[in-house]
């Protein structure tokens, strides 16, 4: 296991949480400036959640026109693993990483609150062997409605997916409007995955309703 | 020769914009029943050096198009010259 970049674009906010959490679920990370990002120096980068660039245009679409991002597309084709939480997995969809996009919520609020979500796939670094099929942690954004033309080919994509505490995804469970209640996608080898929950807002005892910390779960899936 | 060159970006047919049927539910066909439907899109308008309304043109769709100023998978576009000076 080598290092993991936590990239900070301006208007990244989560960067500090996501590096906490990291070092808690065993990750060695550093937090690195956009423009200092290296991708010789490291095996795996996570694309943090905030406002990139006001999220002027579109959530992550000017991120996604940085050099930073040319690199991480590189990193991603030589299988290294990319992870992007929130306004990052905005940013990997802008920047073509991750098939689909994401719109605007249905009901055009930031929403903000815990969900439930179910384990669709185990086949991606993030997800690789977890034993728990239904995961708690917080969601927080305005542009989260995950939106593909090919319902059969987000099936196959679709990591987690919104629903109640036993795993079943109805439409009352959806926050946002998404394609079937679609919460995360990865590319087709597993290796880049993209989330809208915040798994490092599920990371510590203390900071959860249920002293939930299933973001640990996935986020040891880089140091696996 | 400097063109005005809008550039309009819009929600694909199917894919909803809840912002346009917001405004058409509570504002639109609330004002006058002739309101058949709204759609809310960004636009943008840029001064482009050129020689012709048609290399400005093909200009700003590549630009949007390879730096992605629209998403083709969710919207479509509309480019158009709306002004020109400079010109003999």
């Amino acid at each position: 296991m080598g290092r993991t970049a936590v990239i900070k674009f301006p208007g990244t906010t989560c960067e500090v949480d996501v590096y906490r959490a990291l070092l808690e679920a065993g990750v060695e990370a550093e937090v690195v400036k956009y423009r200092d990002f290296d991708p010789d120096k490291y095996d795996a980068v996570v694309l943090p959640g905030g406002f990139s660039y006001g999220d002027y245009l579109r959530a992550g679409a000017i991120a996604a026109n940085t050099e930073a991002v040319r690199l991480v597309k590189e990193m991603a084709n030589e299988g290294k693993r990319v992870l992007g939480i929130c306004n990052g997995f905005q940013i990997l969809v802008e920047a073509g990483l991750l098939e689909g996009a994401l719109l605007p919520n249905l009901n055009l609020r930031f929403v903000s609150k815990w969900v439930y979500l179910r384990v669709l796939r185990k086949d991606t670094f993030l997800t690789e062997g977890i034993e728990k099929d239904v995961l708690y942690m917080p969601i927080a954004h305005a542009e989260g409605r995950y939106y593909h033309p090919d319902e059969e080919r987000a099936k196959r994509l679709a990591v987690l997916a919104y629903s109640n505490d036993r795993g079943e995804t109805s439409q009352d469970h959806n926050p946002n409007g998404s394609l079937l209640n679609i919460a995360s996608v990865a590319n087709e080898e597993g290796n880049v995955v993209g989330m809208m929950p915040h798994p490092e807002r599920a990371s510590f005892k203390l900071l959860s309703p249920n002293s939930s910390t299933d973001g640990l779960l996935l986020l040891r899936g880089l140091a696996r | 020769m400097k063109f005005t060159v809008e550039l309009i970006i819009m929600n694909k047919e199917g894919v909803r914009d809840p912002e346009g049927e917001t405004l058409q539910k509570y504002v639109a066909e609330k004002f006058t029943s002739k309101f058949l439907s709204t759609r809310v899109g960004k636009y943008l308008r840029f001064e482009v050096e050129g020689s012709s309304g048609e290399e400005v043109v093909e200009l700003v769709k590549r630009l949007a198009n390879e730096r992605k100023l629209y998403n083709p998978l969710v919207h479509k576009i509309e480019v158009r010259v709306v002004g020109q000076d400079g010109g003999d």
